[in-house]
C-alpha cells in the first residue's frame, strides 16, 4: 500500500503527460485519489503501533542499500499535509473558470503555454512522489534519493514558468540547496561505513551507532547545514526570499507549504536520534540561529513592499520558531513543530493564493498601490483575514497552537530565548496587519476599482484551508495524537544515548 | 581472445573493401563485426584465461571493460555517419576506429609491461590520425600535431617508467613484478620510485590528469566532433581501465611510494578541470574540461585501492560514458545544423524538439552527479571508496568539484529549457532516435537499478 502511495503521482505523472488538454483535470484527479488513499490510511492507522505498512526489498545489495520505508506518526501526519496540500495547489493554478485562459501558471509567452501545461502539472506530480517517499524512508540512501529527486522538478517548474530572471535566481537555489545534500550525502557515507559487520544504510542501525562526541560533532554540522538550508534558517536562507518571489505560484506553495516541511522532519527524523550528544553539544547553537533568524525575517518583513516577497519573510519567521521549538528537545516543542508544520503549510499556501489572486487581478503585488478591497470583494477580504489571523496565531486558529506549544517548550528550554522568540508573535500581527490595512482598507484607488470579488472556483481553495484552520485550531486533538508516541520515541532514543 | 581475433579480422576486411570494391556494405558489416565481438567477449565471462605466456590476461575486469568499450562504439557508429560521409577516405577511418578498439581492449586485460606498450601505441596512433582527420581544417591538423607530441612524449616516460622497473625486478610480468617489489627492502630503491612515477606521468598524460592535461582541450576542440566523442568516452575509459590495473595489480604493495602524488593529482584534476569549464561558452571545449574534471573523480578510485574501488571505477566508466556519448550524441546533431559547437546553439531545442531536450536533460543531469541519474550514483560510489580509507579531505574537495560542475551543466539546461529564442527544427532518423533514447534511458535505469551492473566484478 505505501509503494502505492509512493508510486502513484508518478505513474499520475506519465499520464497527465499523455493527456494534453485534459492534463489539468488528470493531475487533479489523480491528486485527489492520492489524498483518499492517504485518508485511508490514516483510518487504518494505530498511533501506538510504532512504524507501520513497512516495506523492506533490497535494492542494491551489495552495498547495504534497500528500499526500506514505513510510517510513524511523524510521517503521517506530514504525508498527509503533503497529501491535502497538492490538490488545492493544483486546483489554484486552474484558471479562473473561463475556458483558455490560463494565465495563473504563464503569465509571458502565450504561445508555448498551452502545450506546456502537460508537463507542468507532470512535474508538481513528480514533486509529490519525491516528497511521500523523503517523509517515508527508513533507508539513509533511499531518503536521500528522494531528498534529491524533489529538487529537479522544481528547479523544472521555477527555470520555466518563473519571472525573467528565474536562471540565476533557480541556479542559486539550486547549487546552495546541493551544497547541503551533498554535505549530507557525505554525513551518510560516514554513518554507513561505521555500521558494524556488513555495512548498511538501514536506520534502526544508524540509531544504535555509539559514535564519540566529537564524530556526532562534525556529523551534526554536516547534516545541520543540509536541512538548515532547506527550512531555511538564518543565515542560510539567502535563497529563500528571491526564490519565492520569482518561482510562479504553485511552485511557491510546493516550496514554502511542503518542501521546507522536509527540512524539519529531517531534523527530527535524520538528526536528533542520530547524532543525541551531537544536538547535545550544539543544539543551542541552533537554537540562537533560530530565534536571530525569527527576529531578523520579522523585522526585514515589516519594511518590505511586494506582497509576496513579505509572506517569503514571514515564512522564515515561522520556520525559525518550529526550529527553535524542536531543538529545545522536549515534547511541548517537538509536539508544538508538528502540529505547526502542518498549520504554516495550510496557511502559508492561503498566504500565496491570496497574493495571487491580487497579482494576477491588479498585474502588482506592491502594498502601496492597493487598498480598499474590502468595499468591493468582501468576501475575498473575509478570507483574507481568517488566513491572516490563522498566520498571526490568533486563538481558536491553527496558527495559535502550534506557537502556544512552541513557546511554552521553549521557555522550558530557557526563558530568555522563549521571550525573545515570542517577539514573533507581535511582529507578525503588525506586519501582516499592516499589508492587510493598505491591500483591504482605506480608499479605492484607480488601480482597485477593477477588482472583482472572488470566483466560485477560488472559493472551492479557499473553503477547504479555512475549514482546516478551524478544526485544528478548536480540535487539535486527534492530529496532535497521531503523532505523540512517534514524538515521545524520538525523545527517548536521544535520552537513552545522552545519559551513557 | 577470439575478440582480438574478430576485430583484426574486422579492422582487415574493411581495409579490402576499397580494393575490391564493396564500401556500401562495410557499414553492416562492421555492425555484424562488432555484435560477433560483444558475444565474444561476453562469452569469456568467468573463465579467466590466460594467453602468450601471461601476455594477455582476460579476467572479469577486463571482460567488463571491454564489453563496455565495444557497446560504446556500437554507438558511436550509430551517430557518426555522417562523419564519414563527409570525409572523401572514409573506409581507413572506419578501420583505424576498429584498430583503437583493439588497442583498447588489450589495455584492459595486459599482463606484461611489454603488452601495456604495445596497447599504448595501437591505442594511440589511431587516434593520432583521427584527430587530424578533417583535413582541410587547421584547427584538426593542430589537435593532430599536438595530440601526437604529446602522446609521444607521454609514451616516452612510460617507456622509460617501464625500463626502470624491469631493471630493478628483471622482469615485465606484473604478477613477478609484484612479488618482487614486496620483497625488496623499503619498497625498491630510486630505481622502483622513479619508474613508478614515470609510469605514473605517462599514464596521467593519457588520462588527461592535471597538471598534464594541456593537450586535452586543444586536441577536443579542434578534432572532429565525432573524434572527440570517441577520444573522451573509449580511449579514455581503456586508459583508466589500464591505469587502474596496473596500479591494482603491480604497484599496490607500494602505495606510499605513489599515493600521495595521485591524490594531488586527482585534488588538481577536480578543482582545474571544473573551475575551467565554468568560463568555456563552446559546448565542445566545455565537455573537454568536464571530461578533464572526471579523470579527477575516476583518480579516487586509484587512490582507495579497496574492495569497492574496482567496482566503483567500472561503474563510473560506465555512468560516465553512457552520458557522455549521449551528450556528444546531442551535440552531434545540433552542430550539424548550426554549423556551431557553442552553447549558444543548443537554445530553445525544448521548444520544437521536446525530446532532445529530454535527453539533453538527462546527459546533464548524469554527468552533474543528479540522482536519480547514473552519473550520481557513481560518484556516490567512488566517494564512499575513498570514505573507507579516510581520504576524507579529497571527498571534500570532489564534493566541492561536484558542486561547481553543476553550475556549468545546468548552464545547458537553462540554454535548453529557458530561452526567449524560437530555437531550431532539428531532424534525425529513426535509428539514431532510437539510440539515443535507448543511451539516456540506460543513464536513468542504471542509476535507479545501480544492482545491475554494481556487483558484478
Amino acid at each position: 500500500m505505501l509503494i502505492a502511495l509512493i508510486f502513484f503521482p508518478f505513474v499520475a505523472a506519465l499520464a497527465t503527460l499523455l493527456a494534453k488538454e485534459k492534463a489539468k483535470h488528470v493531475a487533479f484527479g489523480a491528486a485527489v485519489l492520492e489524498f483518499a488513499l492517504s485518508i485511508w490510511m490514516v483510518m487504518q492507522f494505530n498511533p501506538q503501533g510504532g512504524t507501520q505498512f513497512n516495506v523492506d526489498y533490497w535494492w542494491v545489495p551489495s552495498l547495504g542499500i534497500s528500499f526500506k520505508a514505513g510510517m510513524d506518526g511523524i510521517s503521517m501526519l506530514l504525508v498527509l499535509l503533503t497529501t491535502f496540500l497538492v490538490p488545492i495547489i493544483i486546483l489554484s493554478s486552474f484558471s479562473n473558470g473561463e475556458a483558455g485562459s490560463t494565465s495563473r501558471v504563464q503569465p509571458r509567452d502565450l504561445k508555448s503555454k498551452i502545450s506546456n501545461l502537460p508537463l507542468f502539472y507532470a512535474l508538481i506530480l513528480m514533486m509529490q512522489m519525491a516528497l511521500v517517499g523523503v517523509f517515508v524512508a527508513l533507508d539513509g540512501f533511499l531518503f536521500y534519493i528522494f531528498w534529491e529527486l524533489a529538487l529537479i522538478p522544481i528547479y523544472l517548474i521555477c527555470l520555466m514558468w518563473g519571472g525573467k530572471d528565474s536562471f540565476r535566481i533557480t541556479l542559486k537555489f539550486f547549487i546552495y540547496t546541493l551544497t547541503g545534500s551533498l554535505l549530507m550525502l557525505v554525513g551518510l557515507i560516514y554513518l554507513f561505513l561505521q555500521t558494524p559487520g556488513v555495512h548498511t544504510f538501514d536506520i534502526a542501525a544508524f540509531y544504535k551507532l555509539h559514535l564519540s562526541s566529537g564524530e556526532q560533532g562534525l556529523l551534526f554540522w554536516a547534516f545541520f547545514a543540509a536541512f538548515a538550508i532547506k527550512m531555511p534558517i538564518f543565515p542560510f536562507h539567502t535563497w529563500q526570499p528571491d526564490t519565492y518571489t520569482d518561482a510562479p505560484t504553485p511552485g511557491t506553495m510546493l516550496l514554502s507549504g511542503i518542501m521546507l516541511k522536509m527540512g524539519v522532519y529531517g531534523v527530527i527524523r535524520w538528526l536528533l536520534p542520530v547524532v543525541p550528544l551531537g544536538v547535545k553539544e550544539w543544539g543551542t547553537m541552533a537554537i540562537v540561529l533560530s530565534v536571530t533568524g525569527v527576529v531578523y525575517a520579522s523585522v526585514i518583513a515589516l519594511v518590505q513592499k511586494d506582497f509576496k516577497r513579505l509572506i517569503a519573510y514571514s515564512s522564515i519567521a515561522h520556520v525559525g520558531l518550529i526550529s527553535a521549538g524542536i531543538f529545545s528537545l522536549n515534547m511541548q516543542g517537538l509536539q508544538g513543530g508538528m502540529i505547526q508544520m502542518v498549520s504554516h503549510g495550510i496557511n502559508v499556501v492561503g498566504l500565496f493564493f491570496i497574493a495571487d489572486i491580487i497579482m494576477s487581478r491588479m498585474n502588482t503585488r506592491t502594498l502601496n498601490e492597493l487598498g480598499g478591497i474590502r468595499n468591493i470583494a468582501p468576501s475575498f477580504a473575509t478570507y483574507f483575514v481568517i488566513i491572516l489571523l490563522a498566520s498571526v496565531a490568533l486563538p481558536l486558529t491553527n496558527g495559535f497552537i502550534g506557537e502556544f506549544l512552541l513557546i511554552n517548550g521553549l521557555y522550558q528550554y530557557n526563558a530568555w530565548m522563549a521571550a525573545v522568540a515570542g517577539l514573533t508573535i507581535i511582529l507578525g500581527a503588525v506586519y501582516m496587519l499592516v499589508a492587510y490595512k493598505k491591500i483591504a482598507l482605506g480608499e479605492i484607488n484607480k488601480l482597485t476599482e477593477k477588482f472583482t470579488d472572488l470566483t466560485m472556483h477560488e472559493k472551492s481553495v479557499m473553503i477547504p484551508l479555512v475549514i482546516m484552520i478551524f478544526v485544528i485550531g478548536i480540535y487539535p486533538k486527534p492530529f496532535l495524537d497521531i503523532a505523540e508516541p512517534s514524538v515521545k520515541n524520538i525523545l527517548d532514543i536521544i535520552q537513552g544515548a545522552t545519559i551513557k | 581472445m577470439t575478440t582480438l581475433i574478430i576485430l583484426a579480422a574486422l579492422g582487415i576486411v574493411i581495409l579490402f573493401s576499397e580494393i575490391i570494391g564493396y564500401r556500401k556494405v562495410v557499414l553492416p558489416l562492421i555492425f555484424i563485426g562488432l555484435s560477433l565481438a560483444l558475444v565474444a567477449t561476453v562469452m569469456d565471462w568467468n573463465t579467466n584465461r590466460h594467453y602468450l605466456s601471461e601476455m594477455m590476461i582476460v579476467d572479469n575486469y577486463a571482460v567488463a571493460f571491454t564489453a563496455l568499450m565495444i557497446a560504446i562504439t556500437i554507438i558511436w557508429f550509430i551517430f557518426s555517419p555522417g562523419f564519414f560521409h563527409d570525409q572523401s577516405s572514409r573506409v581507413d577511418h572506419f578501420a583505424l576506429i576498429v584498430f583503437a578498439l583493439i588497442g583498447a581492449q588489450l589495455f584492459t586485460s595486459f599482463g606484461n609491461m611489454i603488452m601495456l606498450f604495445l596497447a599504448v601505441e595501437i591505442l594511440s596512433i589511431p587516434m593520432y590520425i583521427m584527430a587530424g582527420s578533417k583535413k582541410s581544417s587547421l584547427a584538426s591538423n593542430e589537435a593532430s600535431l599536438k595530440y601526437f607530441l604529446m602522446g609521444a612524449f607521454a609514451t616516452g616516460f612510460l617507456l622509460f617508467g617501464i625500463t626502470l622497473i624491469y631493471g630493478q625486478t628483471g622482469s615485465f610480468n606484473l604478477q613477478i613484478i609484484s612479488q618482487s617489489l614486496a620483497r625488496q627492502e623499503g619498497g625498491g630503491g630510486v630505481m622502483v620510485v622513479a619508474g613508478i612515477l614515470l609510469i605514473l606521468v605517462g599514464l596521467s598524460f593519457k588520462v588527461s590528469a592535471v597538471p598534464f592535461h594541456f593537450w586535452a582541450p586543444d586536441v577536443y576542440t579542434g578534432a572532429p566532433t565525432e573524434v572527440t566523442a570517441y577520444m573522451s568516452t573509449v580511449v579514455k575509459t581503456a586508459a583508466f581501465a589500464g591505469f587502474f590495473k596496473l596500479f591494482a595489480t603491480c604497484f599496490n604493495g607500494s602505495s606510499q611510494i605513489w599515493v600521495n602524488t595521485v591524490i594531488v593529482l586527482s585534488a588538481l584534476t577536480i578543482i582545474v578541470g571544473n573551475i575551467t569549464a565554468v568560463y568555456q561558452t563552446n559546448f565542445k571545449r566545455m565537455l573537454a574540461y568536464s571530461s578533464i574534471a572526471h579523470a579527477g573523480y575516476m583518480l579516487m578510485a586509484i587512490v582507495a585501492l579497496n574492495s569497492y574501488a574496482q567496482q566503483s571505477i567500472f561503474y563510473y566508466a560506465v555512468a560516465y560514458s553512457v552520458s557522455s556519448i549521449a551528450a556528444f550524441g546531442v551535440l552531434l546533431l545540433v552542430s550539424h545544423v548550426t554549423k556551431n559547437d557553442s552553447i549558444e546553439s543548443f537554445k530553445g531545442l525544448a521548444k520544437k524538439n521536446p525530446l532532445l531536450a529530454f535527453i539533453t536533460l538527462l546527459a546533464m543531469l548524469s554527468l552533474a552527479g543528479i540522482p536519480p541519474m547514473a552519473g550520481f550514483f557513481a560518484k556516490y560510489y567512488i566517494f564512499t571508496a575513498a570514505l573507507q580509507q579516510h581520504y576524507t579531505g579529497l571527498v571534500i574537495v570532489a564534493v566541492l568539484g561536484s558542486l561547481i560542475g553543476v553550475y556549468y551543466y545546468f548552464r545547458v539546461i537553462i540554454a535548453v529549457f529557458k530561452s526567449d529564442s524560437e530555437g531550431i527544427e532539428i531532424p534525425m532518423n529513426g535509428i539514431y532516435k532510437a539510440a539515443l533514447f535507448f543511451i539516456s534511458i540506460a543513464a536513468l535505469v542504471l542509476g535507479l537499478m545501480p544492482g545491475l551492473i554494481a556487483g558484478l566484478l
